[in-house]
């Protein structure tokens, strides 16, 4: 049980995957313009990293692993995560149309987050057991949805009073902001061991 | 020069630099900050990511016309992990070090926007020959933006380039160039300066 809080608060604050591992940055930076937006995509990351681990941790070590056919992973791995996505999208529109005003839009963006399949490499890559894989994976878009809330908000005000040069604008000033952050982060590392 | 050879040439052009893949569009940054720490990875990487590119260009291009629009996300993945598992299994074979350097950002090469957004906005469109251009185009720039960003990152943060020692004796490494926030801070004024000199503006 505490090995399983070591792993969930490592991937939140000691292995951040956006201010560490450097995950998930085109949307990161795309989005994180508006603290809004930054919300409903961070809201949509959450939901769907927790489904994808779970659905291809199975995948793994119960199909691929057995039949010895590890060397398609990536593909599995990409196909029930493009697949995933847009199933949900569609149930959404179906049943819950106000969630899906939410955060739809951002579902289709999510396949091409690398935050998504990272998560199910890394999976792999430390083999982590079920509970132990969920636990990592909520973890992990939390630390995200923290990462890009904090810019967000930061960036927000900084465009009100804030007298940046031309070329600064936009991309190259969220990552200022994000490098300080990241540098903030720096002080969480030691606190906690995972593999 | 026909009139193919312009259009050739100002495809070229346009993603070495004008539509430039990182400075331009700000795509590709998750592998241009997390690979840039040392430039061999930054060759790998970049080498990786241009044989991606001009493999699903010359899969994607010819068969435009018969992908269903709305499975087309679905075939670009299938097609971009294919070549994917061939570039991580060269380097696993012939690198083994720089394989374990850069471990499972090679599988992200799936998820770098560069390729999905070429596919999407160039190979869906246009002819096979012109594409192949575009793809090299875009895989160079790529390329070149690591190795310079690495190029600093490396001397900074590990006071070698390539593994060699280019520091004097005495040199403290700046510990931070080599992680998070120095990628960061470095790509960001990068950013600043190709901005400036090709004056483009922010959307």
């Amino acid at each position: 049980m505490v090995y399983l809080l070591t792993i969930f608060f490592a991937a939140i604050f000691t292995h951040n995957v956006a201010l560490t591992y450097l995950l998930g940055m085109c949307p990161f930076i795309s989005l994180s313009r508006n603290l809004k937006t930054a919300t409903g995509m961070a809201g949509a990351v959450i939901f769907v990293v927790t489904m994808t681990a779970a659905i291809n941790w199975p995948i793994y070590h119960l199909v691929l692993v057995p039949s010895g056919s590890e060397l398609i992973y990536y593909i599995t791995f990409i196909v029930v995560i493009a697949a995933s996505v847009q199933l949900v999208e569609m149930l959404m529109e179906r049943f819950f149309p106000s969630l899906q005003a939410a955060f739809g839009i951002f579902l289709p963006l999510i396949t091409v987050n690398c935050t998504v399949l990272a998560i199910s490499l890394f999976m792999v890559l430390r083999e982590y057991n079920f509970i132990q894989t969920m636990f990592f994976a909520v973890g992990s878009a939390i630390g995200w949805m923290l990462a890009i809330v904090m810019v967000a908000a930061i960036n927000e005000k900084l465009e009100l009073i804030g007298d940046i040069p031309k070329g600064y604008r936009g991309a190259a000033i969220i990552m200022v902001i994000s490098g300080i952050i990241a540098l903030s982060f720096l002080g969480f590392s030691g606190m906690l061991r995972i593999q | 020069m026909s009139r193919k050879n312009n259009e050739g040439y100002k495809t070229f052009v346009n993603g070495f630099w004008r539509d430039h893949p990182i400075f331009g569009m700000v795509l590709g940054i998750c592998s241009a900050l997390a690979i840039s720490n040392r430039v061999e990875n930054a060759i790998a990487m970049g080498a990786g990511v241009t044989f991606v590119l001009v493999a699903t260009a010359l899969i994607i291009s010819p068969l435009r016309s018969m992908i269903p629009l709305r499975a087309r996300i679905i075939t670009f993945m299938i097609v971009i992990s294919t070549f994917v598992i061939i570039v991580d299994k060269f380097l696993k074979a012939f690198f083994p070090t720089i394989s374990t350097a850069i471990g499972p950002y090679v599988g992200l090469i799936i998820t770098n926007c560069i390729i999905m957004g070429r596919a999407e906005a160039f190979y869906t469109q246009n002819k096979p020959g012109i594409s192949i251009i575009d793809a090299i185009a875009n895989g160079l720039s790529y390329t070149y933006t690591l190795v310079i960003i690495a190029a600093v990152r490396e001397v900074l943060g590990f006071g070698t380039l390539m593994g060699f020692r280019v520091t004097p004796t005495g040199w403290t490494n700046w510990v931070v160039m080599s992680m998070a926030p120095g990628a960061f801070f470095l790509l960001s004024i990068f950013i600043w300066l190709t901005r400036t000199i090709a004056k483009i503006e922010s959307p």
